[in-house]
């Protein structure tokens, strides 16, 4: 692990960020917790199904020549609906504008690189939520990340703005000729009465290995509405940390929909802050692994406010040596009186070497609450593959069938046509499931 | 409301009946732990060189371990060296017959309810009555030794039983496996051991009752309970302690063993000095608790009724070995004022056609803080395990806290495992339901909440069921606000 060390180390020493503010302090912060706690280890309870430290065990380069992606490399990897899209390019972690086709007007949405933002009119914005995911993971893979956050993006989607066009961010990696690590930042601002869909996939060109550690943090004002897509369908060289913060601070209403179809070993952290009252969040995800895949999906829900409502469902199915991990918390304050939140996490195992690692946990400091979980790891049900059978259903079909319609519960949550139909497609292929 | 709030105001001020202390002379170790002190414990008991070997052995493992810090518990640290970790009821001479016990002594067991005279032979319940660590009485010895069944003090067993106590001791709980069973392993004064033989099915309730008398002990007894192929028995287990300001330390370890056939049924109603209301003193609860169902078709099934205690930190386990093999865990925790209780269950599935089921409901009132954190582990080999978990918790007042941490591994695709888990208070249309019907608040509570408990309840062997209900009444009736 010294090796990593030495690597963030010296590109913190040779960029040398020298700007003031927000920025530069997180970036200090960010290096000393990364040096003070390394990689956390399988000792860590955040970590304990997940041997991130063998992830990173390897031989990274940070910051490689960005250029050598094309126009066409990208036109490879669109995803479907591109074309009424705005798309964000990140090429190794860093926003690429001449990659990136912003469709809409900059009266309804504003792109700017983060150290521009701390400066200019989102002073405030960035000042006061630039890092906060931090203090819900302080370890040292979230503190890689703030240490180069002055590298990030800033978004904002102004108020009273229905953004027609729907976010598109493609993560780049380039790991045509070595292994690639990357840190992409993005601070989002949905302005009051504002509504947007955000798409995002994670993609590594190239058969070298890489990872990205990824932190977003997405402020949501007053009234707004926003949906966030997430789709992770790379190969097995391809691992990542993703770290979701979403702050609800005014009463407003946030969907969430997580799909994981593929990759080496993928950790989601999905974080709602519920700082209103009356805020809604709905967090949905799908994992559908097989081979060596490892996927950990860690939410948490804080209700800080009263009256919050929240709901999440995760579903897994598990083929041959994948692991599915789920951690799901939900917190709620002393003063989040009235809250409702409900979390449920089912699990299909198809195979003897498939592992399911789950643990929906509940943290309650008020009385007036009506919280609940539930869990299940099992089979497919006997009666309902029988029930198929006896009418001439073949049993692969059967399977086919009933899988399809335990994912479609997720899928369906997808309000973008084109990427539900798009995941509906990799899906059932998967299953073998025929229309 | 209003009269919720008198309601509320008379529970917080039931006091904790067991508070008193009995003027017993005691001979006690000086305070502090090192090998000689384990060298005194051992030569105290007149125990075989082996066994100071085993202790020994825990005690040069244990310097090397760390404090746990994981449970969801705040305590300041136990300063080890301060606490004696040996006090004995001082006795002029061997006893053989239960009228030669300190009439202080038995005094004091009658004022607990618990007579050691012939009397009790009317409910059939034998007692082994320990206290500060030391078992003073076990009644019905004879009559069960008639059928070969051995239930004595762990002392007399090392003593008298020597190749039974070193096959089985620390064979479910060995000495290096968390840091308070290796200090249980090092300083134990005595305990229970229970030996039932093949095919004997136990035709009385077994049980032991503890009691911390002493200032500045601990107490580290230690239960060893092995049930050979065919057995039965119901073991249970009741604890007191007086009212002091000092915290103090309870560190047992309970191991079962259950062969091929066999059933354990394990009881426990701990009421441990829980502090005064603004948390002063009560008692450290942290016991191991672990059965191993070693046989095909065997079962052990553990029940607990947890009310007392400063900090409980507990978590009876099954390891699921031998084929169809069954583990059971009901449980009812209730917190009140300051008190913090982390506790919960593992159940291991490790043979085919395993079953565990897990029942737990947590009521917290007053400042206290309850959490179920438990652990359902399905093995590769472990073919069609079955497991059901259902966690409920119950929040009387806003200023408590319920929290549940399951964890659930599976690596078996023929393993069907189910969880859930509700947090609630008791509705106003509940009670309002319950006025209605002409019950005042007070009564609609208890009703409520004795209807919340009563599925582990339903689980406890008929003297105990009264003793935890009445127990469930002082901690919590009426505390709705």
């Amino acid at each position: 692990m010294s090796e990593l060390k030495e690597l963030i180390q010296n590109k913190y020493n040779n960029e040398a960020f020298d700007g003031n503010g927000s920025l530069q302090s997180l970036s200090q912060k960010g290096i000393q917790l990364f040096n003070d706690q390394g990689i956390p280890t399988v000792k860590h309870e955040e970590w304990k199904y997940t041997r991130i430290a063998n992830v990173l065990n390897k031989d990274f380069s940070y910051a490689v020549n960005a250029t050598a992606v094309t126009k066409a490399d990208v036109d490879d990897v669109r995803l479907p609906g591109n074309e009424s899209a705005n798309e964000l390019v990140f090429i190794n972690g860093i926003y690429h504008a001449e990659l990136s086709t912003v469709r809409s007007s900059a009266d309804e949405l504003v792109i700017v690189p983060l150290s521009e933002a701390a400066k200019g009119e989102y002073k405030a914005v960035v000042d006061a939520n630039l890092g906060h995911s931090a203090n819900y993971h302080p370890d040292g893979i979230n503190a890689m990340n703030n240490a180069f956050a002055y590298q990030g993006l800033f978004v904002a989607v102004k108020k009273n703005k229905t953004v027609e066009h729907p976010l598109y961010c493609y993560y780049i990696n380039d790991a045509r000729s070595n292994s690639v690590l990357s840190q992409p930042r993005t601070l989002i601002h949905v302005g009051v009465n504002a509504e947007v869909f955000l798409v995002e996939e994670e993609i590594t060109i190239g058969s070298s290995d890489s990872f990205t550690n990824r932190v977003s943090e997405i402020i949501v004002e007053e009234n707004a509405n926003v949906h966030i897509y997430k789709i992770q369908n790379e190969d097995s060289h391809s691992s990542c940390v993703k770290t979701t913060h979403v702050r609800q601070v005014g009463v407003s209403k946030v969907n969430s929909v997580t799909l994981t179809l593929n990759g080496g070993t993928i950790r989601n952290n999905l974080n709602f802050i519920l700082e209103a009252p009356g805020c809604e969040s709905h967090m949905y995800g799908l994992y559908c692994v097989k081979g060596e895949t490892h996927v950990d999906n860690h939410t948490i829900v804080d209700n800080v406010m009263p009256n919050s409502f929240s709901n999440e469902l995760y579903k897994g199915i598990i083929d041959e040596n994948a692991t599915g991990v789920f951690n799901g918390k939900i917190f709620v304050r002393q003063d989040a009186q009235k809250t409702n939140a409900y979390q449920s996490n089912k699990n299909v195992l198809l195979s003897d070497t498939a592992n399911v690692n789950t643990k929906p946990q509940l943290e309650i400091f008020a009385d007036d609450v009506k919280c609940s979980h539930g869990c299940t790891v099992g089979r497919l049900d006997e009666e309902a593959l029988f029930y198929l059978r006896a009418r001439g259903v073949g049993e692969k079909a059967a399977k086919a069938l009933l899988l399809h319609a335990f994912a479609g519960e997720i899928l369906d949550k997808i309000e973008l046509e084109p990427i539900r139909k798009y995941a509906d497609v990799i899906i059932s292929e998967r299953l073998g499931f025929e229309f | 409301m209003s009269e919720m709030l008198n309601t509320l105001e008379q529970t917080a001020l039931s006091e904790y009946k067991y508070g008193w202390v009995t003027n017993i002379e005691a001979d006690e170790a000086p305070p502090g732990l090192n090998e000689d002190i384990i060298r005194f414990i051992s030569a105290k008991k007149n125990e075989p060189e082996w066994m100071l070997e085993w202790r020994l052995k825990a005690y040069r493992h244990w310097l090397k371990m760390e404090v746990p810090r994981w449970p969801n518990v705040k305590y300041p640290d136990v300063d080890f060296q301060a606490i004696k970790y040996y006090s004995a009821p001082k006795q002029k001479k061997e006893i053989s017959s239960l009228d030669e016990v300190d009439p202080e002594l038995r005094a004091t067991f009658e004022k607990l309810g618990i007579s050691l005279d012939e009397q009790k032979r009317l409910s059939g319940v034998a007692v082994d009555a320990v206290i500060d660590s030391v078992s003073v009485a076990t009644t019905f010895k004879t009559q069960l030794a008639e059928m070969g069944i051995i239930f004595c003090s762990m002392s007399e067993a090392i003593k008298e039983h020597p190749e039974l106590v070193k096959k089985w001791l620390g064979s479910v709980v060995p000495v290096t496996d968390n840091f308070y069973s290796a200090l249980n392993s090092a300083v134990f004064s005595d305990g229970s051991f229970c030996y039932i033989p093949k095919g004997v099915r136990c035709p009385m309730e077994l049980s032991t009752y503890f009691r911390i008398n002493a200032a500045g002990t601990g107490q580290f007894e230690r239960t060893l309970i092995v049930a050979e192929e065919g057995a039965y028995v119901s073991y249970l287990e009741g604890c007191t302690a007086p009212q002091r300001d000092e915290n103090q330390l309870h560190a047992a370890v309970v191991e079962i063993v259950a062969l091929d056939n066999a059933e354990v049924k394990y009881s426990t109603v701990q009421n441990w000095y829980p502090g005064d209301k603004e948390g002063k003193g009560g008692i450290y609860n942290f016991v191991t608790k672990r059965g191993i169902c070693a046989g095909v078709n065997s079962k052990i099934s553990w029940t607990q009724v947890e009310t007392g205690s400063a900090v409980t930190w507990k978590y009876p386990s099954v390891i699921l070995k031998g084929d169809n093999s069954v583990g059971e865990f009901y449980s009812v925790a209730v917190t009140n004022n300051h008190q913090q209780a982390d506790t919960g269950t593992k159940m291991l599935h490790i043979g085919k056609n395993t079953r565990s089921r897990i029942v737990s409901k947590g009521i917290s009132a007053g400042f206290s803080q309850n959490s179920y954190r438990g652990l359902v582990n399905v093995g590769k080999n472990a073919t069609n395990a079955r497991n059901f978990s259902q966690c409920d918790s119950l929040l009387l007042g806003d200023k408590c806290g319920a929290h549940t941490f399951p964890y659930i591994e599976v690596k078996n695709s023929t393993a069907q495992v189910e969880h859930e888990a509700t947090t609630s208070k008791i509705g106003e249309d509940q009670i309002f339901y319950c006025n209605q019907r002409g019950l005042d608040t007070e009564t609609a509570v208890a009703l409520i909440i004795n209807g919340f408990a009563k599925e582990v309840m339903n689980q406890l062997p008929m003297e105990f069921a009264i003793e935890a209900q009445k127990l469930l009444a002082i901690s919590l009736e009426g505390s709705v606000g």
